[in-house]
């Protein structure tokens, strides 16, 4: 949104392709940010607005890059437009949620909760419109037809291809949260009370699936012992080689939502390095003031889950001492980095080069398609808000063909 | 010119608000009250039919739509009907339908005041016409010519700007002109890069849109975006320049390693990373063998730096490179509290790490440095042994040494004129003023001031999270290492962001709109200089030093500094300053439509001033949420608590409300109000009134301010439900009726 707002504001047309069905992106599942504690969504109700007053932006959601061909200066873009089921007609009345029968899984909270078929992806969803995941109807069921007064549910709508011509495209696809299943001897997925960091974004938020009680997933309790595992699959030849950035200050960050509504809460954090560059530093002295928090150096080794209480105990070379020790905890929080989402979902173009991790590297003024934000490598929120400003000039450079 | 006014209301009466709420009432009071003849009403208003029905009327002659129906950060594509119709929106579905009693009598009551709140307002609103200074100058000024200069310079000229590049030193460069090698800047990130300097030096002589000053200086830099002169000091002679906006990019100097005795400084061979450059330059690290680094050396300590200085563990990496590069049986020690090589220097953490450097974790101060016969030892608690280690026969020990903005050198100004000394006598309480360091950087001609306002550690950042090319001082953005410490590729990355932000300002200023947060909006703060008192509230009250001042203590709006938050509007005790669609009248207007009941009614009234940015969202979320609240309260949106007029909450006293609540931003240390002191101030102004209030003999308890962020959406209902019941508990405002 960065990007393309930035790119706008100067005066140039650009268009915004989505695959999600709203904008905003990995912030808009976050609680607060660091090191100010603020909520994501006043930023992004700023730039919802930066968006509403602007002619010059059009945006699609749903939507993916199928097809590039041309060049820089000249591209032809195919997007591929996934239904939504629901039509730009819905008034975000909500009466279809109350008529639905049926639910699915709700990835907006990492699965954490359920959503009826037809929902709106989260409460500050923009644009505020409804849509359905047919994969949860039941087959000839058509119950949020009846109910939508405006007519706005077509259960018939199919895929749609948009052609677009554009100058420059900026990939600014973000990232997942490496996949925790992957780092088999943490149990992610086996043991109920290891989350990870993402997860635990959502459980703090007042309007998400526990209404903000950070609570354990096995028996709903708030937990008293918690463990931090940092680069949890990074920094790590078998999983990610690189430092995924934002990790230790999310745990930081997540410490203070743990702190604020337990005081008796008792932390530990398992880490190599606490990277806690320029002022963040302040924010890891305040943290590391608290005397619940204990740190210690060591990578854990395996969580091993008793399944009687659900407690988990990590094992782990505490470098310090220099030997073998365990801790037994309530619950464990694994600090997963991030994964490019171009490494999935690779650019159909070979103007478009990453590197062995996925992250996109080359360059928009180059050769007409690059990255911005963690698109091109980890970095945290404001990073990658100057880094999409950047980008906006690199994508105007090629468009003006300026950059010769 | 004002335009003649033809006004149409339409009320859909979708999504239950037809249900909740008696329409024809509504209707009755446009057509009655207002006697507005175009009044329609459609079940769906947003359709294609209902959007028609008002194109329709807009053919025949329309030019002042009102619509109530939804809240426009809902539905805001459909209704929009171009530049030359004014478009007021009145939220009945998530300001009154959706968390009111459906059919109530009092729910109809607030339905009614809302629609008196919002034809008031449309029929005093004004089409904007935009200010446009007269030939604008589109050039980029950057002030500092290291790579964060270069590269703002350089990535501004390829967009097609003209640059003025204005250098201290002899010749371009900077801090990175003068090391022999940068970090890695691109896959595989494991061997130290070329140094780009000259590559970009070259770039930039050969570029005719860049015009370089070197061994030169900023004098003084006076008027706005779009027209800054700038007068640049040369050797003996000065150069002006007319430029459109500004990129701050002076860097750091490395910290003083005077102060690093403690380390070991200034006994022979312990040297800086400054120091080790120059040696690698000159070939000097050929016979150095045994080395070793010493990290944070004064930074993250309270004593000295406590903030990371961010490039130095990436740089003692590629210093340790350096000596195998010139001597393969060189050893490397390093010193370290934790190794921040961050993101894909982690690939040059491990190659440097397979060199066979030594890596030793340890608290820094209580590293000790002696010497050893000729030679140093390094002596320190190894924390992953646990014991004590030393390090001897070292040629060298080298400090990672930090950095300081050169924003944070000099005096800090003191600004306070004898007249507002003399104010300050009285324990007026008053917005702390913003940190200014006569750095002598910039010059600013400005009112408020010759640099940019500092955040901590006399960083002149932005304090947001979202927006980091947010200024106080509109039009210069500070990038690189003046703003935060940094690496290099962030400091390349900074300074193309923040050039296209300059770009971005000098193109919304020849178009006449605002720059961030409000870019885009042509409505500018217009002075009845007639009714003047010359109090000087508004040049002090600025956000952003948009007004300087004559001899006289007239102010002297630079419009194009003004970002249009209308603090100066809400500042103003005189009223005399106004926005065609935003004005004391108008907003005090709203509140003075509104029917008060007698006080035997019952029905008590609370007016809401709220914050558009966040609480006004946080009202609509409540709204979406199907929350409930009290049906006493009426809200006005304001765009920013900082426009908050004294005399709209005196007026709603003395007019029978019985309280006032003010729902802004927080404000402090963590703020977030968007015009950074806007919610700050309000609170300041609203500790005025209480006082005024026990002097009329209305209790202060009356008025009373909240911080909120549009996340506090759940917590409204309750806010509301606290002051109904203190207002209960408090009676009827006695003022009611008169």
């Amino acid at each position: 949104m960065t990007a393309a707002l930035e790119a706008a504001e100067v005066g140039y047309e650009v268009f915004i392709v989505e695959k999600n069905p709203y904008l905003g992106g990995r912030v808009a599942q976050m609680h607060h940010y660091f090191p100010k504690l603020c909520p994501p969504n006043c930023g992004l109700e700023i730039n919802f607005k930066r968006l509403r007053r602007n002619p010059r932006i059009k945006f699609f959601t749903c939507a993916e890059v199928e097809k590039i061909s041309g060049r820089k200066g000249d591209f032809d873009v195919d997007v591929k437009v996934s239904p939504r089921f629901v039509k730009p007609e819905c008034t975000a009345c909500g009466e279809c949620v109350e008529a639905c029968p049926a639910e699915r899984l709700n990835d907006f909270n990492y699965g954490l909760d359920k959503t009826k078929a037809i929902y709106l992806p989260h409460p500050f969803a923009f644009p505020m419109k409804y849509l359905i995941d047919r994969g949860a109807c039941a087959d000839s069921c058509s119950k949020c037809v009846e109910a939508c007064k405006y007519n706005a549910v077509d259960l018939n709508m199919s895929p749609e291809t948009v052609n677009l011509k554009v100058g420059a495209i900026v990939y600014a696809t973000g990232w997942k949260p490496y996949d925790a299943g992957k780092i088999s001897y943490y149990g992610f997925g086996r043991h109920k009370n290891v989350l990870t960091n993402v997860m635990l974004e959502r459980l703090a938020v007042p309007n998400g699936p526990t209404e903000g009680r950070i609570e354990r997933p096995s028996d709903g309790k708030e937990p008293e012992t918690i463990a931090f595992v940092q680069c949890a699959g990074s920094r790590d030849e078998n999983h990610q080689a690189y430092c995924s950035q934002i990790c230790c200050l999310a745990t930081l960050k997540h410490i203070t939502y743990i702190r604020e509504k337990n005081p008796n809460a008792k932390i530990y954090v398992f880490y190599i390095d606490i990277r806690a560059l320029g002022k963040y530093e302040d924010f890891y002295t305040k943290v590391a003031q608290d005397e619940n928090v204990v740190f210690i150096k060591g990578k854990v080794g395996e969580i091993t889950e008793d399944p009687a209480t659900g407690d988990l105990t990590l094992e782990t070379e505490d470098q310090g001492a220099g030997k073998t020790v365990t801790q037994t905890v309530n619950m464990v929080v694994l600090a997963t980095g991030m994964a490019p989402s171009t490494l999935e979902a690779r650019i159909p173009s070979e103007l478009a080069a990453l590197d062995a991790g996925g992250f996109v590297i080359s360059s928009v003024s180059e050769t007409g398609i690059g990255g911005a934000g963690c698109a091109r490598k980890p970095m945290e929120v404001s990073a990658t808000v100057r880094d999409a400003t950047g980008a906006a000039l690199k994508a105007i450079q090629a468009t003006v063909g300026g950059g010769e | 010119m004002a335009m003649t006014k033809k006004q149409a209301v339409y009320f859909c009466t979708g999504c239950g608000i037809g249900e909740a709420l008696d329409i024809q009432a509504l209707v009755k009071v446009a057509t009655g009250e207002f006697k507005i003849q175009d009044v329609k009403e459609h079940p769906f208003l947003c359709s294609p039919e209902g959007v028609d029905l008002i194109k329709k009327d807009i053919e025949a002659g329309v030019n002042t739509v009102t619509i109530a129906a939804c809240s426009e950060r809902v539905c805001y594509g459909v209704f929009d009907f171009g530049p030359s119709v004014i478009v007021e929106r009145i939220t009945l579905r998530e300001r009154v339908a959706w968390v009111q009693e459906p059919g109530d009598e009092d729910t109809n009551m607030m339905a009614e005041d809302y629609v008196r709140m919002g034809l008031t307002h449309a029929k005093a609103a004004e089409l904007p016409e935009p200010f446009v200074v007269e030939n604008p100058s589109k050039t980029i000024l950057v002030v500092g010519g290291g790579l964060t200069g270069m590269t703002a310079a350089l990535e501004g000229a390829k967009a097609g700007y003209d640059v003025v590049l204005v250098e201290k030193g002899a010749a371009l460069g900077g801090w990175a002109g003068s090391v022999y090698k940068l970090p890695p800047l691109a896959e595989p990130y494991t061997e130290p890069e070329q140094n780009s300097v000259p590559t970009l030096t070259k770039a930039i002589d050969d570029n005719p849109k860049i015009k370089v000053y070197t061994a030169a200086a900023m004098e003084s830099i006076s008027g706005g975006p779009g027209v800054f002169e700038a007068k640049i000091k040369l050797n003996g002679d000065t150069a002006n320049a007319r430029v459109g906006a500004i990129v701050l990019a002076t860097g750091a100097k490395p910290y003083d390693p005077k102060k690093l005795g403690y380390l070991g400084f200034g006994k022979p061979n312990v040297v800086t990373h400054a120091d080790v450059e120059e040696m690698a330059k000159n070939g000097k690290l050929k016979d150095v063998k045994r080395v070793a680094f010493i990290q944070c050396a004064g930074s993250r300590d309270q004593e000295h730096l406590p903030y990371c200085s961010a490039a130095c563990c990436v740089e003692s990496l590629k210093q340790a490179a350096y000596l195998k590069e010139f001597n393969p049986d060189a050893q490397a020690y390093i010193f370290y509290k934790d190794i921040r090589a961050t993101g894909k220097y982690e690939y040059f953490y491990k190659a440097v790490q397979q060199t066979g450097a030594v890596f030793v974790k340890t608290e820094i101060p209580g590293v000790q440095v002696n010497e050893d016969g000729g030679k140093l030892a390094v002596e320190a608690d190894d924390i992953i042994l646990g014991e004590k280690v030393t390090i001897g026969d070292l040629d060298l020990v080298v400090l990672a040494n930090g950095m300081e903005s050169t924003a944070s050198f000099g005096e800090e100004v003191v600004l306070e004129s004898e007249e507002e000394a003399a104010a300050a006598k009285e324990d007026e309480p008053a917005a702390p003023p913003d940190q200014i360091i006569k750095s002598n950087l910039l010059n600013l001609a400005y009112r408020q001031g010759p640099e940019m306002p500092a955040l901590k550690y006399g960083f002149p950042d932005s304090h947001f999270i979202c927006f980091p090319y947010e200024t106080r001082r509109t039009g210069i953005y500070a990038a690189g290492a003046v703003r935060a410490t940094m690496q290099v590729p962030t400091a390349i990355e900074d300074g193309t962001g923040a050039v296209l932000k300059a770009i971005q300002c000098v193109e919304a200023v020849a178009r006449g709109e605002a720059v961030h947060p409000r870019a885009g909006d042509i409505s500018y703060p217009e002075f009845n200089m007639n009714r003047c008192t010359q109090c000087k509230r508004c040049t002090e009250e600025c956000p952003f030093g948009a007004i300087n001042e004559d001899e006289k203590g007239n102010p002297l709006p630079e419009r194009t500094r003004c970002r249009r938050c209308g603090t100066c509007m809400g500042a103003c005790p005189e009223r005399i300053i106004s926005f065609k669609d935003y004005s004391v009248p108008m907003i005090g207007g709203m509140g003075k439509a509104i029917e008060v009941p007698e006080e035997d009614e019952e029905k008590p009234r609370i007016l809401i001033f709220a914050c558009e940015n966040d609480a006004v969202p946080a009202l609509d979320m409540a709204g979406i949420s199907r929350m409930k609240y009290s049906a006493w309260v009426r809200v006005i949106p304001l765009r920013c608590l900082g426009s908050l007029n004294l005399v709209w909450i005196s007026d709603a006293m003395s007019g029978g409300f019985d309280g006032v609540m003010l729902l802004g931003c927080r404000h402090g240390d963590d703020y977030q109000c968007h015009f950074i002191k806007g919610s700050e101030l309000a609170e300041i102004r609203l500790s005025k009134v209480s006082e005024t209030l026990d002097r009329l003999g209305l209790e202060s308890e009356r008025c009373r301010m909240h911080q909120i962020s549009i996340m506090d959406y759940y917590r409204i209902p309750k806010l509301i439900e606290e002051f109904v019941e203190k207002i209960d508990e408090l009676g009827p405002n006695p003022m009611k009726g008169f």
